[in-house]
């Protein structure tokens, strides 16, 4: 109960201060410039011009602070050793040397290169099948409801499915390893299993994303304008050709968007792999090894720093690609 | 082949891959549902698609000691049940570890010593004795039981009341309810400014908090938490209300600015020649009008700061008042990987808000997925 009250009080707290900062400054504001008395005109003016930054102070006085100062923080500490002595490119050197940060890029670039494609595939798949059913709505609801669930969630979801059971072990209970030996094969330790285990990580982050996939793609096939499709099927083509020839080719722009934005949720993420593995058995990524560097024993916020610029520096160019489209999608 | 014909087989194999595909998608999580409602040694010993079956399990159990036993003609007799009141069917027992399936129900099994034991299924014992026996060690019994399936609320019970999830649960609302309010108030403010308010600069200001968008969230740890301690705020829930704030703003500013921009001029130039204040346009016209953006953005923010690990991770300390929901969950895959039933119960409350929010919602949350494709979180 007394833990209840406090959580709303410190909720009341918070979200009270921030209604009554505008609320009051604007009080203020009106009080100290009156539209009215002898000076009416000039007040009126001069409120015009502070008001609109009360009401964006907040908002850059935060993003300030919380995005644009870490920026030059983070490439400062990164030329800096962990007791804060400047050593130049000395953790970026050591960054190329170092045999974790080398295993992470090659496991990131894997990432990279099936997540977005698998995703974007199933979700593809996903919404042409759905587009011809009766129950779609339904359908998509199902395939869509993973982006609710947590990156933890999934990580327990899906360790039912990859749970191994040693030989002594009774029974497997892990969902992958029974259908494995249904099928008469040898049961596996598959988080364990050295290379395949990434693919096994990638499985989880794929069945979240595909959900987007679809939801997205399914908007933009149904924008596709009759008159294209039924010209093809007069032309006697098959379903699946005007899937493929008619469909697809007028929606490569936004397959485009989805592909960006899935791989720059994969070029950050940490969640899967901090709770399935952490980073052992060969599956460590760039998020996780920098978060590894940041709260390890020793410290070493220069070396963590030099990581999250080259997680930065391989984003920036996805996201100022994916902004412009974006853009250029909702015109 | 007739057309129709051709048509009907292509709309079944449709029907059936999407079946597929939908049922491909939803095991896992029904999975999970279903093994949290398991009891511990029905999900430890049996995958949960088993769980609608018998499920067997063995037990090693003492009789009661021989000195307990009653004479009964010319034998000395200890009869009582295994496994008592766990309404199990008994289907095969032994005296040894070494064969501890040795025997079926109903048979007698003679130990070493000579006296003879016997079992029934429904767990009823009974051992004779040919001379009256002494000593407080009762025989050991091995026995393979198979229980009914059933589900129980246990796990539940346990996961909220005694493993601290429920106070984790009020710890993610703590850090969720207002990780989501601020930036939608703030931003809607900074939105309507840059939308409608004359003001030097606006242009470039827009154009910096698109440039924002692309920053990782991972850039603002190391200096951040190297701040918020250095001005002894900590780590603490203030911390981490800004730091969420700080994160979803590009976005939310993004977002509010490119739908207020869209409401129609004359409603908000009428007010303005009618003497209203720029605070009353923005209470009495634009919140109203840009509901469904505002709704779209909580939606999407409130989702991504509940399913947070990592600026959980960062920004909160570890006490017991200050863990969320999905941190506890890393610490129980990592410290208790093997308590099957206390992570299934756990991970199903952390996720059963945000898919109710997901299946009441959904029409709002798929417009803020779209925009929240560039989120730089």
């Amino acid at each position: 109960m007394q833990q209840a009250l406090f959580a709303l009080s410190t909720i009341i707290i918070g979200v009270f201060g921030c209604v009554a900062y505008f609320y009051f400054s604007n009080l203020l504001l009106d009080r100290m410039c009156p539209a009215k008395g002898p000076n009416a005109g000039r007040n009126i003016n001069r409120a015009n011009a502070i008001r609109p930054w009360l009401f964006v102070f907040p908002a850059l006085a935060i993003l300030s602070i919380y995005l644009l100062y870490p920026v030059f923080s983070t490439a400062y500490l990164s030329l800096h050793d962990s007791g804060g002595d400047f050593i130049g490119v000395g953790n970026y050197t050591w960054l190329a040397q170092d045999e974790k940060f080398r295993e992470s890029l090659v496991n990131n670039l894997m990432w990279l290169l099936v997540v977005p494609a698998a995703s974007t595939f199933f979700g593809l798949v996903a919404a042409g099948l759905t587009d011809r059913i009766k129950w779609g709505q339904l359908a998509q609801s199902l395939v869509f409801m993973p982006m609710a669930i947590s990156f933890v969630g999934a990580a327990v979801i899906w360790k039912f499915i990859y749970d191994y059971r040693g030989d002594n072990q009774g029974e497997q209970i892990g969902l992958l390893n029974a259908l494995v030996q249904a099928f008469g094969g040898d049961p596996q330790a598959w988080i364990t299993l050295p290379f395949w285990n990434n693919f096994f990580l990638m499985a989880i982050l794929i069945w979240i994303q595909t959900g987007f996939a679809m939801v997205i793609l399914s908007a933009a096939l149904k924008g596709i304008s009759e008159e294209t499709i039924e010209a093809a099927y007069l032309d006697g083509a098959s379903p699946l050709q005007v899937f493929f020839k008619i469909k697809i080719p007028q929606i490569w722009g936004t397959i485009a968007v989805v592909w960006t934005t899935i791989t720059v949720t994969v070029l950050k993420v940490f969640d899967i792999v901090f709770a399935m593995t952490n980073g052992q058995w060969g599956t460590q990524v760039l998020a996780n090894l920098m978060y590894d560097w940041m709260f390890r024993g020793s410290p070493d916020f220069g070396r963590g720093s030099a990581i999250v610029v080259v997680i930065m520096l391989l984003v920036t160019p996805v996201m100022v690609w994916n902004i412009y489209n974006a853009h250029k999608e909702s015109r | 082949m007739d057309m129709a014909g051709g048509k009907s087989r292509l709309t079944w194999a449709v029907n059936l891959s999407a079946a597929l595909l939908v049922l491909l998608w939803i095991i896992p999580t029904v999975g999970l549902l279903i093994s949290s409602f398991r009891d511990r040694d029905a999900i430890s010993t049996s995958g949960w698609w088993t769980a609608l079956s018998a499920s067997e399990k063995n037990v090693i159990e003492r009789a009661l000691a021989p000195g307990e036993a009653k004479p009964e003609g010319d034998l000395w007799v200890i009869e009582g049940q295994v496994l008592e009141g766990q309404g199990v069917t008994v289907t095969a027992f032994g005296i040894t570890s070494k064969e501890p399936v040795a025997f079926t129900p109903g048979d007698t099994a003679t130990h070493a010593r000579g006296h003879k034991i016997t079992v029934q299924s429904d767990g009823r014992y009974r051992i004779e004795y040919a001379e009256e026996p002494s000593g407080s060690r009762g025989q050991r019994l091995f026995v393979r039981a198979e229980t009914p399936p059933g589900f129980t609320l246990d796990n539940y019970r346990e996961v909220l009341f005694a493993e601290g999830m429920g106070r984790s649960l009020l710890n993610t609302l703590t850090v969720t309810i207002p990780a989501t309010i601020i930036p939608v108030l703030v931003a809607a403010f900074a939105a309507y400014a840059l939308a409608w308010m004359e003001m030097p600069g606006r242009a470039l200001l827009v154009a910096a908090v698109v440039g924002l968008l692309v920053v990782p969230l991972q850039v603002a740890f190391i200096p951040l938490l190297k701040l918020h301690i250095g001005i002894g705020l900590g780590k603490g829930y203030l911390g981490i209300w800004l730091a969420h704030t700080g994160f979803g703003l590009p976005l939310a500013v993004f977002l509010l600015r490119n739908y207020m921009v869209g409401l129609p001029g004359e409603i908000i130039e009428s007010a303005r020649v009618d003497g209203a204040t720029d605070f009353q346009i923005f209470r009495r016209i634009i919140l109203p009008l840009s509901f469904p953006a505002l709704a779209s953005f909580a939606i999407f923010q409130f989702l991504w700061v509940w399913n947070d690990l990592l600026v959980a991770k960062v920004f909160l300390g570890t006490g017991e008042d200050q863990v969320v929901m999905t941190g506890r969950i890393v610490d129980l895959l990592g410290s208790r990987g093997g308590d099957w039933e206390i992570l299934a119960a756990s991970a199903f409350v952390s996720i059963a808000v945000p898919i109710f929010v997901f299946f009441s919602l959904q029409r709002y949350l798929v417009r803020g997925l779209l925009a929240g494709s560039v989120k730089g979180g």
